[in-house]
Parts: C-alpha cells; sequence; structure tokens
C-alpha cells in the first residue's frame, strides 16, 4: 500500500476509487486518453492505474513538448549554431538531449557550437543583452503553456530594441493534435483527460468540439494523484448517464475563458503555420506558430538562411505509435535495451513527460496491482 | 519545462510593472509578472510559475499542494530548482 500514503486524503481517494469501480460496466472496456504529458509523469509517478479496475484503460497523448519535435527541426536549429559562428544557441534543459540526425544540442555544444541551457526565455533575451556582438537565437518549443512566454519576450525585445535576438519557432497548438487523434482510424477512445496547465492559457471552451462533433466526454485535471482520480471519476459519470459534455476538476487553477492576456499577446505576436510535421504523427494542418509578418525581424527563419532539414525517424523508433496511444511505451521494440533515457533513440524516452520515460523510471512499480483500501 | 512551480511575490519593481521578485522554495528570483497584471497580483500573493513566467494566481493550500507534489517527482524537481537558481531575467 505504498502509494497510498502519497494521496492527501487516503479515504476520499478510496472512495473516489470505489465510486469509479461501481461505474464501470465489466463488461466494457475504456479507453481514455490524457493528453498532457504532465499527466503521464504523474499517473506512472504514483501508479494511479492501480486505483483504477483492469477494464479501464489510461492511453498516453501526445502533449509532451520535446517529444513531438520532429528530427529535422533538431537538425536545423544544429544547422543553425554550427553554420553561423556569431549565433548563441539557447534552449530549455530538456531540449538539449532530443537526438536529431547529427546527435543532441549537448553533442554539437561538445563539438564546439555555442548551445547554451537557459530556464526562461527571457534569459535568452538578457543573453543577447550581454553579447551585443553575436546573435543569440532562442529555440522555442512548447504547447500554450509556454507560448505565451515566448510572445512576450518578443514584445519586451521590440520594446527594448533588441535586434541581436530572435526566435526560432517551434510551438505547437494542442487541439489540432486531438483533431488528429480523433481522426485517427488505429484508435478508439471513450473519453479525455485534458490538460491542465495549457488550458489555464485556453481555458475550456475550445474543446467543445469534442463532445458535440465526437460524443466524447474531456475533463481538465490537476495533477495530483487524487485530481486524475477525480477527474476519471467525472469520466465515468458523464459515460454512466450517457452524457458527453467538457467539465473542469482542476477549477481552482484553470478558468473557464482562459487568461485573456495570454491568448492577446499570442494573436498578436504568432500566425499559424499551414502545416507543421510533428514527430510520429506526420504533417498537421495549422498545427504549429510562426512569428507575425509584425514580428518578421525577429524570426531567425528569416534572418538566417535555415536548411529546412526534412529527417525521416530511425525506423527501430516507435515514437509515432506511443504518441498515438497505440503502443504502450514497452511495446516499442527498443524500449528499455537500445533505447533509454541515458542513450535515448527517440524522444518518448528524453523528457521525463515522454510515456517511455515516465514508464521506464516508475513503471516497476505499476507492474503488480495493488488492493484498493475501501 | 512544463512543471508549474508556485512562489510568492515578495516585492512588485516600481521601475518595471512586469517584473517582480518571487520567492520560489527560498530561491528569489525576477519573475514576469505580465499575464497575471490584470488579475491583480500583489506581493504577498502566491502564484504558479512556468519558464519564468507567472501564469496564474492561485491560493496559499494550492501553492503547498502543488509543491508537496513536485518534490515528489524527485530529479525533475531538483533540475527545475537548479535551472531557477540559474535564471537571471531582468
Amino acid at each position: 500500500m505504498k502509494y497510498v500514503d502519497e494521496f492527501r486524503d487516503p479515504v476520499l481517494a478510496a472512495g473516489v476509487a470505489a465510486r469509479i469501480a461501481e461505474l464501470c460496466d465489466p463488461d466494457r472496456h475504456y479507453k481514455i486518453m490524457e493528453v498532457c504529458g504532465g499527466h503521464t509523469h504523474a499517473i506512472y509517478r504514483y501508479g494511479v492505474h492501480d486505483y483504477l479496475p483492469e477494464n479501464i484503460e489510461l492511453v498516453h497523448g501526445p502533449g509532451c513538448p520535446v517529444c513531438v519535435i520532429p528530427m529535422g527541426r533538431v537538425a536545423d536549429g544544429m544547422a543553425l549554431a554550427e553554420t553561423n559562428e556569431d549565433v548563441i544557441l539557447t534552449c530549455f534543459g530538456d531540449m538539449m538531449r532530443v537526438p536529431g540526425d547529427g546527435g543532441s544540442f549537448l553533442d554539437a555544444a561538445a563539438r564546439g557550437a555555442d548551445i547554451r541551457m537557459v530556464y526562461s526565455p527571457l534569459d535568452a533575451l538578457r543573453i543577447a543583452v550581454e553579447h551585443p556582438d553575436r546573435q543569440v537565437v532562442f529555440y522555442a518549443i512548447g504547447f500554450e503553456t509556454t507560448a505565451p512566454s515566448t510572445a512576450l519576450t518578443v514584445l519586451r525585445a521590440k520594446a527594448l530594441g533588441v535586434d541581436n535576438f530572435s526566435v526560432f519557432c517551434n510551438h505547437v497548438t494542442i487541439i489540432p493534435a486531438i483533431k488528429a487523434i480523433l481522426d485517427s482510424p488505429d484508435l478508439r477512445l471513450d473519453a479525455f483527460i485534458g490538460p491542465g496547465h495549457v488550458s489555464t492559457v485556453i481555458g475550456c471552451r475550445p474543446y467543445e468540439f469534442i463532445p458535440r462533433d465526437h460524443g466524447k466526454p474531456l475533463v481538465c485535471s490537476g495533477f495530483e494523484p487524487l485530481d486524475l482520480l477525480q477527474s476519471v471519476q467525472m469520466i465515468m459519470e458523464q459515460l454512466a448517464q450517457g452524457r458527453a459534455e467538457v467539465a473542469n476538476q482542476y477549477a481552482r487553477v484553470v478558468p473557464w475563458d482562459g487568461n485573456r492576456k495570454a491568448l492577446e499577446v499570442m494573436a498578436d505576436v504568432f500566425a499559424l503555420r499551414p502545416h507543421f510535421e510533428w514527430r510520429g504523427l506526420g504533417f498537421i494542418n495549422q498545427s504549429a506558430l510562426k512569428l507575425s509578418d509584425r514580428y518578421a525581424d525577429f524570426d531567425a527563419e528569416i534572418r538566417f538562411d535555415v536548411p529546412g532539414i526534412r529527417v525521416a525517424d530511425p525506423k527501430s523508433c516507435q515514437c509515432g505509435e506511443v504518441l498515438k496511444g497505440v503502443l504502450k511505451p514497452w511495446e516499442c521494440k527498443v524500449f528499455g535495451t537500445a533505447c533509454t533515457p541515458e542513450t535515448p533513440i527517440g524522444t518518448c524516452m528524453v523528457s521525463s513527460e515522454g510515456a517511455c520515460a515516465a514508464y521506464y523510471n516508475y513503471g516497476r512499480y505499476a507492474k503488480k496491482r495493488l488492493p484498493v483500501v475501501a | 519545462m512544463c512543471l508549474g512551480i508556485p512562489g510568492q511575490v515578495v516585492r512588485l519593481h516600481d521601475d518595471n510593472e512586469h517584473l517582480a521578485e518571487i520567492d520560489v522554495v527560498g530561491v528569489r528570483r525576477n519573475v514576469n509578472i505580465g499575464l497575471v497584471v490584470d488579475d491583480g497580483v500583489a506581493e504577498g500573493d502566491w502564484v504558479l510559475i512556468h519558464v519564468g513566467f507567472a501564469m496564474s494566481i492561485i491560493d496559499e493550500e494550492e501553492a503547498a499542494r502543488a509543491l508537496e507534489g513536485l518534490k515528489l517527482m524527485g530529479r525533475d524537481y531538483d533540475d527545475e530548482v537548479a535551472a531557477i537558481e540559474q535564471s537571471r531575467i531582468t
């Protein structure tokens, strides 16, 4: 009963688990996708599935920012840093280890490229101010959780007149990815656990097409094990009653209408790309952001000659199937053998939000199902 | 990166309305508050921080809960705090 202690309120958790079991039709197999990588991490970390009946399956979705970066964009960033001597390429720590065709950014840094890890895009801007003789490029990644930060940093750069700063933009948006998964013939889902922090920015309304057009519930969830259990319960109540709605379990942080200011700055600074390649999911229309024409001066893809490399994923790597929820991490041929967090082949093994890394780190706890305290 | 970490607003900067000094588990760093200014962020408030930006105002209980959850994540939590320690937002 190791993990029971980690529920803030074990009695409540046991009650929620019992209610879920009650709502569960034993003749039905339920597939619920958690879209967000943070949720995937928490589910494995706390062994949330151990509190669910066996016929409720949690399927891991594509919401891990570094996991969906295609190899070609890694190669482009690397080319930018390695062919322009005056460039300092900056990125988040997770991004440093993503494998590309010519290794990772860490490898490129070891070869002599000036690639630095930053905590915030504002740290990248500060480096630009400190090095007026260099070109500082921020390699931006992430969903709507981090996109407003990049937007505000560009606005700040413009206000300060920092003309040696630019952004290599890889921001993606969550709704087209969910649509791609709903349109995928490989997977039949019953419901979604909606992202927490992305929803802080976009709110709950953008998900309304999921119940309306697809008849499936979505519940925005917090990150504690009890939050996730309660979200599953809210989904199961809907399914048992034949309802499908968007609901908000994480209302203490997620406003129904999102963050108006964040949406405004994103609309100002970014424009939708006609299409963008996602690792494993292929090209998805209108699924990613670039700098809008008003801020084209800060667009690294315009300022520099970027090769626009396309690289196929390694044949042995099945990240695409894992990102779509079609394969479980341990069903991939190279999981835990050729591909480990120390020497990742695929992106899902790099970030702690990736399903493979989460399962590799914590999955051993999940192998034995624990009885539910009632 | 996508971990939100709670912090408490120590001081709003007079000379830059979008920056505040924030205490994150004992580490004091500047954080951008541009996304919560309209919500009336004030000294003493708790906020949820992503990559140097306060994304939302939360109550103290939620902050304590979120922090407790993060600490259980072990190395990821340590990495996040180490990254914040290196941050020098101006």
